[in-house]
């Protein structure tokens, strides 16, 4: 494993300083180094995604561990945490040690399974979640993202019984019944465009009834993919009473809205729907004033064939590892929103606080994992196809002029970015 | 270019007078003619003739129009052409002695598709053509019955009819 | 135009002309020989995913009167049934030579994403599409207000302060939609009537008047009064309670057409619920124009088909 000088890394604080790694950690210097230069590069520390999909096991068409890892990494990603809803689903320990044992095996990013709330995801028991908790997955993020935990009774068992293992619920906010056959935000557009609609209120009713349960009975509550300015007044309303729950939004509920969907082009189909330009507004201040805690990317990849058809057959979601730190810089960064200290806040410690992640609390201090990121604001680019570097292309940013570049990423002190492009042979010595 | 007006009112109401009384001549009386004019001046062409006719001999002639729009053999050559109304007189044109007019004939081909759509609408007893100019250049085996003028011209030149009821005046100019 | 996929797409000018040159395919009809030439060697695909007779015969009807080939291509017993998709459907039709493609889809924009997708090079003809549009509908709705209303002075003219009453389920309907637009483009006055479960959020943004109440949209004398049918499974989703419910207060039985006015029309896309929505009595009153409706699809969509594949390059 090399030792690395980084030259002159503008660290996220505003101080400029170089930093020396060496056997995984930052130490104060090391001989032998390969030397980055870092000179007109953020530095930030290695970003953690709350919620990705990994697609494997059972899905390998769209994703598997390897191909996200290195969509990760790409992105400037060191952690992500792998979504349930794969084939066998995540909901015991067998498949979240499995999953777990590749992401080591390949490297590139730390990978921490997400359990299944209920078996199957079929939202009527409780999965195993103390035999996740226990395994050497060590689970402590439960979600069936993908799926609602709708009914009101298991929601309350569950936030109850993961307390025992110190671990966080985090739920996927959409009505059923409100929801059936739903393909985009409910409004005058999907009336025009012939499109069942998603209304908003399907997400905030269940935020709403999430946040009193996880008041009544004392636990913590983490809420998915918030895409609406009427959950953001909900979950403001909620941390106000001192309520334990903490929020995620996507880059591209930052960045993108409903007006897409009027060529039927299912690249944009993604659930939560976009939505409005107020609800847009009303995430990225949420952002900013701490309502809302962390970015995350629901990476979602599906294949070709299921985006190019019509709308309503198309599968939902977005690929976005590659693209996040981009979108971000382009919605709230350039906007003056959040500085670069937030970015850090949002994009890695607070994401890896939530799902009680090790090793990003003290980012850049002398014994910490070297888990970093080198980012380039100042270069432009037409995002394509080359930039995207997992198995599926269902990027809805393709032919969009983005800000940024990932030049350097370092997992546990080994490269996997360097000079921009993906390390092949990862030198982990 | 100049313009150079070779026929001026006058002349044109001449030659529609010298026309209408050819065609009876040569129909021995007006009983079963039927006059079609192309759009847009042929129509214009057809109602003047029909009224000058109806004031020699007080038989109905009728006047109607026949739109070849659909009927051209250049359609796809050229963007979707708008087509006009085809308008028969009551009595249609079986059996009938069915007189064309047209303001200029050419190469022919107005008139060949001309002759494709009557054959769709009915089988009259005879198709005459009356054109109020014939300025050569026939690109297909079509000859014209009754001529206001001959006007031999040159594939470059432009020959511009107008009539009042459409243009504000009458007169046939070439440049 | 090179594609007919929906009327919100259709400019004033645009609207009127297909009106016009349907009057002129409509006079073809009453000719010994009922064909035009202008089609000859072109040919149309009906490509048809979802049933329909009315529609499809009435395009195979217009198409072969303009002289084209048809080619029919439904879904049922189709590879498409068995799990072709719609990229490879149309590829097949590309590499047979379609000039024309006539889409019936159960998905909203289905023809838009033909339409843009590159996978074709012919013309799209939207024969309507999910709960989107159905522009050929609309426009021989259209055609025939216009020609009751104005008859052989219809030519060139709009439908400027006709006022059209739209009843029934409004939120599923692509014949509503279409003909919102383009009553709209034509300076008509729409007002929609449906139970509040059967008209879409964000109606109110719509170019209409919306109201409740049937009764009260009759008494205001409507020109126009257009039917549309209303299926059952929506009692299952709890739009409604039950049809008796709905035909009570929505159906147009003969009392409500007794107080309509003599000479307003009244209209049904098709095909008819008698006793739903519509009585038998008011489905074959003369003021009906149900059945001129079908014979005018015809003319509108020799007019479509026409404008769409008849001219070439520049």
């Amino acid at each position: 494993m090399s030792a690395f000088h980084i030259k002159a890394a503008l660290l996220p604080d505003g101080t400029r300083t170089d930093l020396f790694v060496e056997n995984g950690v930052f130490v104060e210097s090391a001989s032998n180094a390969t030397v980055v230069d870092a000179d007109g590069l953020q530095a930030l520390p290695g970003l953690v995604d709350l919620h990705t999909h990994l697609r494997e096991p059972g899905f390998e068409q769209s994703e598997t561990v390897l191909t996200g890892s290195r969509a990760a990494a790409s992105g400037g990603f060191t952690a992500v945490f792998a979504m349930a809803n794969t084939s066998p689903v995540s909901d015991t320990a067998g498949v979240v040690e499995q999953v777990h044992s590749l992401g080591e095996t390949h490297g590139y990013v730390t990978v921490r399974p997400i359990g299944a709330v209920t078996v199957g995801l079929e939202g009527q028991r409780l999965s195993e979640i103390g035999a996740m908790a226990q395994s050497r997955a060590k689970v402590r993020v439960f979600s069936d993202d993908g799926k609602c935990v709708s009914d009101a009774l298991l929601m309350r068992r569950a936030l109850e019984y993961v307390k025992t293992f110190g671990g966080v619920i985090a739920q996927h906010s959409q009505e059923p019944r409100l929801t059936e056959g739903a393909q985009m935000n409910e409004g005058a557009l999907s009336a025009e465009l012939g499109l069942a609609g998603w209304p908003a209120v399907a997400e905030e009713a269940i935020i709403a009834r999430d946040v009193l349960l996880a008041q009544h009975v004392g636990a913590r509550l983490h809420v998915c993919h918030v895409s609406t300015a009427g959950s953001v007044d909900v979950i403001r309303w909620a941390k106000a009473r001192g309520i334990d729950v903490t929020a995620e939004v996507t880059p591209h509920h930052l960045l993108l809205t409903e007006q897409l969907a009027s060529g039927y082009d299912a690249r944009f189909k993604v659930n939560p729907p976009l939505r409005r330009d107020e609800d847009v507004l009303a995430l990225r201040e949420a952002l900013a004033d701490g309502t809302i805690d962390i970015v995350a990317t629901d990476h979602a990849p599906h294949p070709l064939e299921a985006k190019e058809c019509a709308w309503d057959e198309a599968a939902f979601g977005m690929v976005g590892l590659e693209s996040a730190l981009s979108v971000v810089q382009a919605s709230v960064v350039d906007a003056g929103l959040l500085n670069f200290a937030d970015v850090a806040r949002v994009l890695s410690i607070a994401p890896a606080r939530i799902g009680l992640l090790d090793g990003y609390s003290a980012p850049f201090e002398l014994g910490s994992a070297a888990n970093f990121t080198l980012y380039d604001p100042a270069a432009s680019t037409v995002f394509g196809v080359e930039h995207l570097h997992g198995k599926s292309v269902n990027s809805p940013y393709l032919g969009r002029e983005l800000p940024g570049r990932i030049v350097t990423t370092v997992h546990n002190g080994v490269a996997t970015v360097l000079d921009g492009a993906l390390v092949e042979e990862l030198d982990r010595g | 270019m100049t313009a150079r007006t070779v026929l001026q009112q006058d002349d044109i109401t001449r030659a529609l007078t010298r026309i209408s009384h050819e065609i009876l001549e040569s129909n021995r009386g007006s009983s079963d003619l039927v006059l079609l004019g192309i759009p847009t001046r042929g129509v214009i062409l057809a109602q003047r003739i029909a009224a000058i006719l109806n004031g020699i001999e007080a038989q109905s002639a009728v006047a109607g129009s026949l739109d070849v729009t659909m009927y051209r053999d250049d359609l796809a050559k050229h963007p979707t052409r708008v087509s006009s109304p085809t308008q028969i007189p009551e009595g249609g044109i079986d059996g009938k002695t069915v007189v064309l007019v047209d303001d200029v004939l050419y190469s022919g081909r107005t008139i060949r598709a001309a002759l494709d759509a009557i054959n769709d609408i009915g089988r009259p007893k005879a198709v005459r053509l009356a054109v109020l100019v014939d300025r050569g250049h026939r690109e297909l085996p079509i000859r014209a019955d009754f001529v206001g003028k001959n006007l031999p011209s040159s594939a470059e030149e432009r020959i511009n009819v107008r009539l009042t009821e459409i243009d504000g005046t009458d007169e046939v100019t070439i440049e | 135009m090179k594609h007919l996929l929906s009327t919100r797409d259709l400019s004033r000018d645009e609207a009127i002309q297909i009106l016009d040159l349907a009057e002129d395919m409509a006079d073809a009809g009453t000719r010994e020989v009922k064909k035009l030439p202008a089609l000859r060697g072109r040919t149309v695909v009906n490509l048809f995913f979802e049933d329909s007779t009315r529609t499809k015969i009435s395009f195979e009807a217009a198409a072969k009167r303009l002289s084209a080939d048809v080619i029919n291509f439904t879904a049922k017993g189709s590879s498409v049934s068995k799990g072709e998709s719609l990229k490879d459907t149309a590829q097949t039709l590309a590499a047979i030579g379609a000039d024309g493609v006539v889409i019936r889809h159960g998905s909203s924009g289905a023809p838009r994403v033909l339409a843009s997708s590159g996978w074709i090079d012919a013309g799209v003809v939207n024969a309507g599409d999910g709960t989107h549009e159905h522009p050929t509908q609309a426009l021989l709705d259209a055609f025939t207000m216009r020609k009751r209303l104005h008859g052989d002075a219809s030519r060139g003219r709009a439908l400027d302060g006709v006022s059209v009453t739209i009843v029934g389920d409004i939120l599923h309907s692509r014949v509503a939609r279409s003909n919102v637009w383009l009553l709209e483009t034509l300076g008509a006055e729409v007002t929609l009537v449906a139970p509040a479960t059967l008209l879409p959020v964000g109606v109110e943004t719509w170019p209409v008047t919306v109201g409740y109440d049937l009764d009260a949209a009759v008494a205001a004398k409507p020109d126009v009064l257009m039917m549309l049918r209303i299926q059952s499974e929506r009692m299952n989703a709890a739009f409604f309670p039950n049809a008796r419910e709905y035909s009570r207060q929505w159906g147009f039985d003969d009392e409500r057409l007794a107080r309509l006015p003599e000479a307003s029309l009244v209209m049904h896309p098709g095909p008819m619920n008698r006793g739903l929505e519509i009585s038998s009595g008011a489905a074959d009153s003369a003021r009906s124009t149900i059945i001129e409706q079908v014979a005018n699809g015809v003319s509108i969509r020799m007019a479509v088909l026409y404008l769409l594949l008849a001219g070439g390059a520049a």
